[in-house]
């Protein structure tokens, strides 16, 4: 019994297990439920999704299994609609809106690009009808159609790259790193070391038993709660070729601010020039000398750089090489004066490792960091914490 | 036993269904969702409509899970065994019952709240996979196994400040708490100030829905800071007309610092006002 409906699941990517599945059957079988199709969907969502970011995907799977619609190979539309709507705001202008309205507005243009998606059967060049690239039809990438929406191109064009939504290795890409909160978590604790020190305030057992034998009488020894003491430094890139790993730095970022004591973070563009900031709305108005955050942080502190080095080779070994400012120093000069201080500093990248070898400026900033340059999979963080551990 | 919203709790059908299962099917529920839309409420309203205890525990980032099975407390009996009390000879005397013990322990069925469990240490659910799944555990000091004589209906919030481990969540019934659209929050208002005047609340509800769409907010106002803000606004008797903002576009809502918590989100509002103000 719907035992289709949960492979269906499975094959949406849905992180669903049987044993969930028994629970559905049982909370069926004990009339937990009418017969109404909505309470089914409430059941079965809320037996066997339970993350909200997965409700989507069960939505999909959902409705696709109940209305019988096959999947679309390739296209199974990963394109959340909201986003859709507000990246074409976002790029139209007044004009262009005006034009939209001229051809039923909003509601109709996403009403047929929903139409078109289930009827395109694969991926499209040029015409004047399907989804695709170079096309005057009002969907995809790189139009000429004033009203066209622009799917998955990317808005940063100094990328080589185009994002296209046909091209879809950007997606496989999230999921070969499966680097969720947690395992970070679980790689970054390898960094813990446990310094105690602080008020005491746990029974120290061991402690008291010797004292109070030696004296005598009762004599309590506290200690203090243990407590992580490592002092981190977090560089990360923002802006530019890191827009499409600003997501999982993040992720790394959140989760490294709870696991240690100590954590101070700036930010700095491609590569570690002059200054750094705190808050990427005012880089330009509070900046940060890099002279005086190696002088305001000890060399006792960690140093954890995060980005994918992905620049310009000039932007590191030419001084006036930077594309925000002319910077009188190379940006290689920053990185050895910051590295001579911080022993214990590594780089991570959340490009995938095989294609650091084909950017040059990768291979740079690896030379720089001696090799100490990890990719953000669970191996990769584990080497990097290991060595900032030793 | 159903569940079916109370005179003081506007549930929506998805989120009775999660109950009822939870509570038929003997399953922790586990309830996230945006801050301020009453996921703690809900484990109290359900304990109250069912005319059940309610057993509370709120976590914390100390919290160990032993915390809330029992605790052994060396301390007093090494203070006793100094001071020769008779008592020392039980090690039972020692035993401190955590709140799932009592919630196993309890004659009748109780509803168990786990407050916050994201706030804890990261392996903190892992600990608790036995003692949820089975209810049941051990006691090693002395040697006996705790079973719960009725299953309690366990609810268990998060703000997903961590992620929750697979295991963990497998055993769980999982409800996410939608921000609720117009039509639930009336009836939400309802239930708490049902002497509102109408055209008052369609006003504050249009204002608080337009601020919770300025972009850029770090934290969105929700539903208990919208209770608040009508209580103010309620006090303070401000007229009708100081809310009605659509014509003219540049009246800051009164008192709306009742509505944005955040020093940055009300300095970014007053900015954005002053715009519009300008661009008139």
């Amino acid at each position: 019994m719907l035992i289709d409906f949960f492979l269906k699941l499975k094959s949406h990517r849905l992180p669903v297990s049987i044993k969930e599945y028994l629970v559905l059957l049982e909370g069926m079988s004990k009339g937990v439920i009418s017969t109404s199709i909505d309470d089914f969907y409430y059941l079965s969502r809320t037996t066997l999704v339970k993350d909200e970011q997965n409700f989507d995907k069960f939505d999909r799977a959902f409705s696709e299994f109940w209305n019988g619609v096959e999947t679309i190979p390739g296209i199974e539309a990963q394109i959340p609609l909201e986003w859709l709507l507000k990246q074409a705001e976002l790029t139209l202008s007044a004009e262009e809106k005006k034009l939209i309205e001229s051809l039923g507005g909003w509601d109709k243009l996403m009403e047929t690009l929903k139409k078109r998606l289930e009827e395109q059967k694969g991926r499209h060049q040029g015409g004047s009808k399907w989804i695709g690239t170079a096309g005057t039809s009002p969907f995809g990438a790189y139009g000429f159609n004033p009203e066209g929406i622009r799917i998955g191109q990317s808005a940063s064009r100094n990328r080589s790259a185009v994002k296209v939504w046909d091209q879809r290795e950007y997606q496989n890409l999230d999921d070969s790193v499966e680097l969720g909160t947690r395992n970070i978590k679980v790689a970054l604790r390898r960094l813990r070391k446990f310094a105690r020190d602080g008020s005491p305030e746990e029974l120290d057992l061991d402690n008291t038993i010797q004292h109070t034998a030696k004296k005598a009488y009762l004599d309590i020894h506290m200690r203090p709660e243990r407590h992580n003491a490592v002092k981190v430094l977090m560089l990360l890139d923002i802006g530019g070729s890191m827009d499409d790993h600003v997501k999982l730095a993040q992720e790394l970022f959140s989760a490294a601010k709870t696991e240690f004591k100590h954590l101070e973070f700036y930010y700095f563009h491609n590569c570690l020039y002059d200054f750094v900031w705190k808050d990427n709305r005012r880089r330009h108005s509070e900046r940060t000398r890099t002279f005086d955050l190696m002088h305001k942080y000890g060399h006792d502190y960690k140093l954890i750089f995060v980005g994918d080095a992905t620049m310009s080779p000039y932007e590191i070994l030419q001084p006036g090489g930077s594309v925000e400012y002319f910077n009188e120093e190379a940006g290689a000069m920053w990185m050895k004066r910051i590295t001579d201080i911080y022993s214990k500093a590594v780089w991570l990248n959340p490009e995938p490792e095989e294609i650091w070898g084909y950017r040059q400026s990768v291979q740079i900033m690896k030379e720089i960091m001696n090799g100490r340059m990890f990719p953000t999979t669970v191996d990769g963080l584990e080497r990097a914490m290991r060595l900032l551990a030793k | 036993m159903r569940f079916s919203g109370s005179s003081e709790y506007v549930a929506t059908q998805d989120l009775m269904l999660a109950v009822n299962a939870s509570i038929t099917l003997q399953r922790p529920l586990l309830v996230k969702g945006e801050p301020g839309t009453g996921k703690t409420m809900l484990a109290v309203q359900v304990a109250k409509s069912l005319g059940v205890p309610l057993l509370e525990w709120h976590i914390k980032s100390t919290t160990k899970a032993q915390q809330g099975l029992y605790e052994y407390d060396a301390v007093s009996r090494l203070r006793d065994s100094q001071l020769g009390d008779p008592r020392v000879h039980e090690i039972r005397n020692y035993i401190v019952q955590g709140t799932l013990w009592q919630a196993f322990a309890a004659e009748s069925p109780v509803v168990l709240l786990i407050d916050e469990v994201d706030k804890a240490d990261i392996e903190f659910p892992n600990d608790l996979l036995r003692e949820l799944d089975r209810m049941e555990f051990y006691v090693y000091e002395t040697k006996e196994l705790v079973k719960a004589r009725q299953r309690p209906i366990v609810f268990i919030t998060s703000n997903n400040e961590k992620e929750l481990p697979d295991a963990f969540l497998r055993r769980c019934f999982f409800h996410y708490i939608r921000f609720p659209d117009k039509e639930t929050m009336e009836k939400i208002v309802n239930v708490h100030y049902p002497t509102l005047k109408k055209t008052l609340l369609r006003e504050a509800l249009e204002a608080f829905f337009e601020v919770r769409e300025v972009p850029g907010l770090k934290k969105k106002p929700s539903t208990s800071e919208l209770l608040d803000w009508l209580k103010l606004l309620l006090a303070e008797d401000i007229p009708v007309e100081a809310l009605r903002s659509k014509d003219k576009k540049t009246i800051v809502p009164p008192l709306h610092g009742a509505l944005l918590k955040n020093e940055q989100d009300v300095h970014l509002f007053e900015r954005l006002i002053f715009m519009s103000r300008q661009q008139r």
